[in-house]
């Protein structure tokens, strides 16, 4: 059995735009902001990047396919540039190509970034797209994100007893906490507090999902710039090193969608993608030893059913321990310290690296005081990508 | 002996009470509070000839096995195609397969009695065995018309052949004349009438007494000889005087459904037909009439079968299940008279595929999917893998058809969001009964109506209309039960 990447890739600098609505900036704009972020963090040479990986999933809506947009706008000397999309775990992708190709030896300095212009669509919410091929158009509803994962909310409701009153009120509680952390979080999206009532009382978009229950949907770019732990210690004498523990993917295999076995209260591909990920970093009990969660809150509903499939609540148990601030801010495992998709926003090829940044930022105990999470230990990223029966998810644990 | 086997006549559920109609366009037109009485059918946004054809036909081969059907017939006058065979989509639907005859009937609200005058003499002349006739209309009158006031949508299906006949085909009379008491050009969206005296007096007074004469002369029979005459005419002063001067009783003379649902052109003598099937007696005789631009008469006499025929009531069963639209104005925007702000994510692209189409034709027009052969898991759409984790099979599979097999739901959102001409959109997960599980979207429902576990069956709908292209897609989604009432 391979034995992983644990310990193999340390993190040499990232950058992060704010993320929002950009209407005076391009995609190019938003990757040159990040990437002087980026570049100075890791105190290199554009000329010492090797290898690139760019993380986007509607290329339709801005920068179109292939790796050349990334190298034009940087004008990269003549590298390997390779664009991937996983839906709303492209940026995470574009991370793992990143610490593949330095892991297999290939190169030992790469970068991973990530970039999403949603704003220019024209209306709210995502576009609208053949996420599935032109026959799953032909056989499937015309469905919207909220729409699909709304649908989580009525199966968890109905399979773990669990009335939907108190599913709401739980998930009302998500969506405060996310304000109240994105209201701390100067790049954040939605930098405003607002009551639990003003949640909870917020027009429906999909039953039972209200517009608080949906996350920003903004623009913005994300990346890294990974190498291998000897190379970072000496670039970087003085500095901790956070290193990689955990990289796992998993795609549904068509089973939930196709077979009538799956519940739909909770995710398949993020469990399996769970358990992976505590096998490669050596995790045993991810309730105690897990310090800090930024997850794939696309719908309040998401965080719900993720921190049971990540097994940090037991099954069924989530709305009790969100509802007694096991996951706020100064709880015992902080969820979304920088607001999250909900605040934060969500551009979605950047995502998966803007997580990365959090955890990165706050292990090296960089944020000022009233936003830093007290004992981050190991720190968790998630995504979620496509719909819950049809979906690709990603764990990474990273740490010191 | 060749005959009716089967019928079923379908209205959809939508009603709208002619007053709401009156209420915002009598002021048009206030002579149409003549017209106002009773409901007219209003077919859903996502129902039109051919779907509600295809709901007739299904309920009307119910207990049939659809190998058995040689040919199809498919009568209206708003079909959605002029070119592109629509009865093709409807025997798709009705999972009858390709070895048939299929024919569109047009160009006349009689096109439904000549259709299965058709489908009779397929049977009579020995080309077939089985024969079915789907018939559906779904035509608009201008705001603030008679026409808007007295159409109504629906559909009827009747199946002909030899054996287990319950009504015996004794014969027909037939004239056809370029009587054009309203027309309709192939670019118009709306019919033209002349006057509406000229109509009633000699379209309807003249015609129909007409074709009432003709065949009791051509079979030596007089009109006291049937027990029900079965003939459209929205004019209900007209009605009256044509049953008087023919001197008939009022129960010899068979409801004309204006206060249910209206006239459902080319299906409106086969509806009428099938509700008189409910009815029937061993022995009665009935003389069914379609009329437009001439007249088909066509005589069937009930046999002892009819007393075996499961479930007699296959109109009144379509009747009943109603809710009422109490909105004129979304009436307008569901049949885009009145242009509405879909927003932008509804301007999407639709491009049809056909050649991805044509692959996958029975999957899109009869739900069909695989069932495996080594674990008999059923799936949908087909997989050529099986997907059960502990089988996975390759090319080892049967067809299934889904369709008509119904499921339970599993999940369920109400979508405020999703581009649909109904908001909101009303999707879900949904497993099939004897395994497999899609995402659909439900119809004629609310929120309300659903929870996770509650049974469903599958209507063919239109899924999306296509206005760039002119075209319009069909698919299937789901209905929930309809509530088992306190008391039963």
């Amino acid at each position: 059995m391979a034995d992983g990447i644990k310990d193999k890739i340390a993190i040499l600098g990232m950058g992060c735009t704010s993320f929002g609505e950009r209407w005076e900036d391009d995609s190019s704009d938003l990757l040159i902001e990040a990437f002087l972020e980026c570049i100075t963090d890791a105190g290199i040479d554009k000329k010492d990047i090797q290898a690139a990986w760019l993380g986007n999933h509607f290329d339709e809506v801005n920068i179109g396919k292939g790796g050349c947009y990334l190298a034009n706008t940087l004008h990269l000397p003549y590298i390997p540039v390779t664009r991937v999309e996983n839906f709303c775990a492209s940026g995470t992708e574009a991370f793992r190509g990143a610490c593949y190709a330095v892991a297999s030896g290939a190169y030992d300095i790469v970068f991973a970034a990530g970039v999403e212009k949603l704003k220019d669509v024209g209306y709210g919410g995502l576009p609208d797209s053949p996420f599935f091929g032109q026959l799953s158009r032909l056989l499937s509803p015309n469905a919207t994100a909220p729409g699909m994962f709304a649908q989580l909310a009525t199966s968890y409701s109905a399979s773990h007893n669990v009335p939907m009153e108190k599913v709401k009120q739980a998930l009302t509680h998500i969506s405060w906490k996310s304000h109240q952390n994105g209201a701390r979080n100067p790049r954040a999206h939605l930098r405003k507090e607002i009551s639990e009532m003003q949640i909870a009382d917020s027009p429906l978009v999909a039953y039972p999902l209200g517009l608080f229950d949906c996350c920003g949907v903004s623009d913005g770019a994300a990346m890294a710039i990974v190498t291998t732990p000897g190379l970072a210690k000496k670039l970087k004498p003085n500095q901790d090193l956070v290193k990689v523990k955990a990289l796992q993917i998993s795609v549904s295999s068509g089973e939930e969608l196709l077979l009538n076995q799956w519940d739909g209260s909770g995710l398949l591909t993020t469990r399996q993608a769970a358990r992976n990920a505590y096998i490669e970093a050596g995790v045993t009990d991810p309730r105690s030893e897990i310090g800090m969660l930024e997850v794939h809150d696309c719908f309040s509903i998401s965080e719900l059913v993720t921190l049971e499939d990540l097994q940090m609540s037991p099954p069924g148990k989530a709305p009790d321990d969100i509802l007694d601030g096991f996951y706020d801010l100064d709880g015992q495992v902080p969820c979304q310290p920088d607001g999250g998709l909900k605040c934060f926003g969500h551009p979605i090829g950047a995502s998966g690296l803007r997580m990365i940044y959090e955890i990165y930022n706050q292990l090296l105990r960089r944020w000022p005081e009233d936003r830093l999470v007290k004992n981050p230990k190991l720190g968790l990223t998630h995504n979620l990508g496509g719909v819950p029966p049809q979906n690709v998810s990603s764990v990474c644990i990273l740490g010191l | 002996m060749v005959g009716i086997t089967s019928y079923a006549g379908y209205i959809p559920r939508f009603r709208m009470n002619r007053m709401t109609i009156f209420s915002s366009m009598g002021w048009l037109n206030p002579a149409t509070i003549m017209n106002a009485a009773g409901d007219k059918a209003v077919a859903n946004f996502d129902e039109d000839s051919v779907t509600m054809a295809a709901a007739a036909g299904l309920k009307c081969m119910e207990g049939f096995k659809p190998h058995e059907i040689g040919a199809l017939y498919f009568a209206s006058t708003t079909a959605p195609f002029k070119e592109r065979l629509n009865g093709n989509i409807v025997a798709g639907a009705l999972g009858i397969g390709e070895d048939i005859r299929v024919a569109d009937f047009a160009g006349s609200v009689k096109s439904g009695t000549t259709a299965l005058l058709s489908a009779l003499e397929y049977v009579s002349s020995g080309s077939g065995e089985m024969a079915i006739t789907c018939a559906a209309d779904c035509r608009l009158g201008r705001a603030g018309s008679v026409q808007e006031m007295v159409f109504g949508d629906g559909g009827a299906a009747i199946t002909v052949g030899k054996k287990d006949v319950i009504a015996a085909y004794k014969g027909s009379f037939s004239f056809s004349c370029d009587f054009v008491d309203h027309l309709r050009g192939s670019n118009s969206r709306y019919d033209r009438q002349w006057e509406e005296r000229w109509i009633r007096d000699l379209g309807y007074e003249r015609f129909i007494p007409q074709a009432i004469e003709g065949i009791c002369n051509k079979y030596e029979l007089k009109i006291n000889d049937f027990d029900k005459i079965i003939y459209p005419c929205y004019y209900g002063g007209a009605r009256k005087s044509i049953n008087r001067k023919l001197g008939l009783e009022p129960n010899q003379v068979q409801d004309d459904l204006m206060m249910e649902a209206g006239d459902t052109g080319s299906a409106h003598p086969l509806l009428m037909l099938s509700a008189a099937l409910e009815e029937a007696a061993v022995g009665d005789r009935l003389l069914v009439i379609g009329y437009g631009n001439g007249c088909d008469a066509l005589y069937f006499e009930v046999t002892e079968e009819i007393n075996s025929f499961q479930i007699r009531k296959r109109v009144s069963d379509s009747i009943n299940r109603q809710a009422e639209l109490d909105s004129y104005i979304k009436y307008l925007a569901w049949r885009e008279m009145l242009p509405v702000e879909a927003g932008m994510r509804g301007e999407e692209e639709r491009l049809t595929r056909w050649s991805m189409v044509w692959r996958n034709r029975k999957a899109i027009l009869s739900l069909q999917g695989t069932r495996c052969l080594e674990c008999g898991t059923q799936q949908y759409p087909p997989q050529r893998v099986c997907v059960n984790p502990g089988c996975g099979a390759i090319d080892s599979n049967e067809p299934v058809v889904l369709a008509g097999k119904g499921g339970k739901i599993v999940s369920f959102t109400s979508d405020m969001l999703a581009a649909t001409k109904n908001p909101p959109a009303i999707y879900g997960s949904v497993d099939f009964k004897d395994g497999g599980r899609t995402m659909m979207d439900f119809t004629d429902c609310s929120l309300d109506d659903l929870q996770v576990g509650k049974q469903v069956s599958f209507s063919f709908r239109i899924k999306y209309i296509d206005n760039k292209r002119d075209t319009t897609f069909y698919f299937w989604k789901a209905v929930p039960a309809e509530e088992e009432s306190q008391d039963g």
